[in-house]
């Protein structure tokens, strides 16, 4: 479950420093099969919710599917034909394009903000910084879906408070909709997703910073470095692992937006002029029952994420065995 | 932070006063702005749409009333949401605790051929994206006779949720010395009464950590939601406030309503979310000076 997988991720991450070094030592058992039945469960429902799709759609985005086939008609095998028909039409290529330049730039966003943030938690006295972290809790622990009613009442062109405050400055935005206009109606998203996303990312960096020694700093203050010097040459190297695995989450996740944009759209905005992959997928597959593009198109993302996700996977790992 | 590292950076700090002091002011500005959507939504709920159909804004719920509460509540679409998300809520977290625990346990007790491909499998597919899988599996839950059913639902659910829920109890269940069973085993306790009176006892924490985390996820899932509930009569809360944006596109919208049934639907999410937010910490705390 993707839109809010943000909150785990971040609360079980600290399970990893629980680990026992016993644990490293093999303990030899009679027969080995015990391991197996206890991970039998689990991986059949894996295998049948996950599994079984995944082989589906690889299998689908080989075929055609067109209305015959959704009266009973077996669908004919064109091996890679719907791949090339996917990628010679030039909308695809917007979705891509556009989906990859909104998840950059918003998970760009995110993390200077969200650095910026756990910086100035590790600056400021207590009381504020408890203040400050309450307050990104409650951004970070609402539903997305609440969420995105409080968002879309916000900036509601009738009587959204954005508009109403802005035309209180003189400006004219009453009955401005924010949502027509494909480049506005990204920036609200990206707005939504950022203001989602921030807590996650400054609470994980502000638990990197923890670790950056004092001692370390005082040092580099007494041999003259100043606060710019101090954050470019100790913390920042020091914080950079954190920061480099919430950079790839933060990529991953807004990759495969899919509830915020579908929301938005609701909303009433021009689907085709406002998709993403997410949206496109779902407008092929669930709108005009199109099952082998949307297959492919899935396959697409799966196949994105997977390689994405890797590096991610692969530092997890890493830090478990050492 | 150790009381050792804090102590010279703390020193550090108080040389820079003024700029501390423009820091803290900074730094409430922005607590204010992330947490406005939030008051936002609590505030319009408890006022008239009369008063928010003004063109000022109205700051504070003051003469505010419950009415809106009671308006959503007297729809009589609130309630079979409700049922809805708990039931399936309520089954995901039982069946994925059941089968992530019985998984953790074979990774963190025992060696064996394919153990480490597993774990990496269970890394890989929980970055999965629900996004590029739902087609396939709305294909799969029509083909079952499932579409619009709990059950449906629910093994989909189990199926996101138990990757990630291997991956947080694995490191409780590491945390807990084997040892301990193993005295225990020497003092006469079969393997499975030591794991039982010993083992289990002390994975409390980690067991409430990891269901609320299920819970969490399930009640808020929209996507597959979506695209498996598709009729009204088998709506979950998510989709049953997706159904008030909707409305808002075509008419005007009694945002007041609109925003006390977010507020039903967040509040209790968000008191849960910082109550075990501090508990899961703690639980994790004492596994890792135990382990």
């Amino acid at each position: 479950m993707t839109t809010t997988q943000q909150t785990p991720a971040a609360t079980g991450r600290p399970a990893r420093p629980a680990r026992s070094p016993k644990q490293g030592a093999p303990r030899p058992r009679k027969r080995q099969l015990a391991p197996y039945a206890l991970l039998l469960p689990a991986i059949v429902i894996l295998l049948v919710a996950l599994g079984y799709p995944i082989v589906w759609q690889f299998v689908t985005a080989m075929q055609h599917f067109g209305l015959a086939q959704q009266f009973g008609k077996p669908a004919a095998f064109v091996w890679f034909q719907n791949y090339i028909t996917l990628f010679s039409d030039s909308y695809t290529w917007v979705v891509v394009a556009r989906s990859i330049a909104f998840c950059l730039v918003t998970a760009f966003v995110t993390v200077v903000i969200g650095v910026g943030m756990a910086l100035l938690m590790n600056a400021v006295g207590k009381t504020v910084r408890i203040i400050l972290q309450v307050a990104l809790l409650l951004a970070w622990a609402m539903p997305v879906v609440a969420a995105m009613t409080v968002w879309n009442w916000l900036f509601d062109w009738r009587r959204g408070l954005i508009n109403n405050v802005l035309s209180s400055w003189g400006l004219d935005f009453q009955g401005h909709n924010w949502l027509q206009n494909p480049l506005s109606f990204f920036f609200v998203a990206m707005i939504i997703v950022v203001w989602m996303s921030v807590p996650f990312v400054a609470f994980s960096v502000y638990a990197g910073l923890t670790q950056v020694s004092g001692e370390v700093l005082e040092a580099a203050q007494m041999d003259g470095a100043k606060g710019f010097q101090r954050l470019r040459y100790i913390i920042l190297p020091m914080i950079r692992p954190v920061l480099g695995i919430v950079l790839l989450l933060q990529i991953i996740w807004d990759l495969r937006v899919f509830t915020q944009i579908k929301l938005l759209q609701d909303k009433g905005s021009i689907a085709s002029e406002t998709n993403l992959l997410g949206t496109y997928i779902y407008q092929l597959g669930v709108g005009s029952s199109d099952f082998a593009m949307a297959s492919a198109v899935s396959v697409f993302v799966l196949i994105l994420t997977v390689a994405l996700s890797w590096f991610y996977v692969r530092s997890l790992i890493k830090e478990d065995e050492s | 932070m150790t009381a050792a590292t804090a102590a010279p950076a703390r020193k550090l700090r108080q040389k820079v006063r003024p700029s501390r002091i423009v820091l803290g002011v900074v730094a409430i500005v922005l607590a204010l702005i992330w947490v406005f959507p939030v008051y936002w939504m609590v505030n319009s709920s408890l006022l008239p749409n009369v008063v928010l159909q003004n063109s000022t804004p109205t700051w504070l719920p003051f003469g505010g009333s419950f009415d809106n509460f009671t308006a959503v509540i007297d729809g009589g679409t609130f309630f079979p949401a409700l049922g809805m998300s708990l039931t399936i809520a309520l089954i995901t977290v039982v069946v994925c605790l059941a089968f992530a625990f019985l998984a953790a346990l074979a990774i963190s007790r025992f060696r064996f051929r394919g153990r480490t491909s597993f774990v990496l499998a269970v890394l890989l597919i929980q970055m999965l994206p629900a996004e590029g899988l739902f087609i396939a599996q709305y294909k799969l839950m029509g083909s079952l006779g499932l579409l619009n059913s709990v059950i449906g639902v629910s093994i989909l659910y189990i199926a996101a949720v138990v990757p990630f829920t291997i991956w947080m109890l694995r490191g409780f269940v590491a945390g807990i010395p084997a040892d301990l069973e193993e005295a225990a085993m020497v003092d006469g306790l079969s393997r499975t009464q030591a794991f039982l009176r010993i083992t289990f006892p002390l994975l409390a924490p980690g067991l409430v950590a990891s269901g609320v985390y299920a819970f969490l996820q399930a009640w808020n899932e929209f996507t597959v939601a979506l695209v498996i509930l598709q009729e009204n009569s088998s709506q979950t809360l998510p989709l049953w406030l997706r159904g008030f944006i909707q409305q808002s596109a075509s008419r005007a919208t009694d945002w007041g309503q609109v925003m006390a049934a977010s507020t039903l639907v967040a509040v209790p999410v968000i008191i849960f979310f910082l109550i075990v937010q501090g508990r899961m910490t703690s639980g994790l705390v004492s596994g890792a000076v135990k382990g």
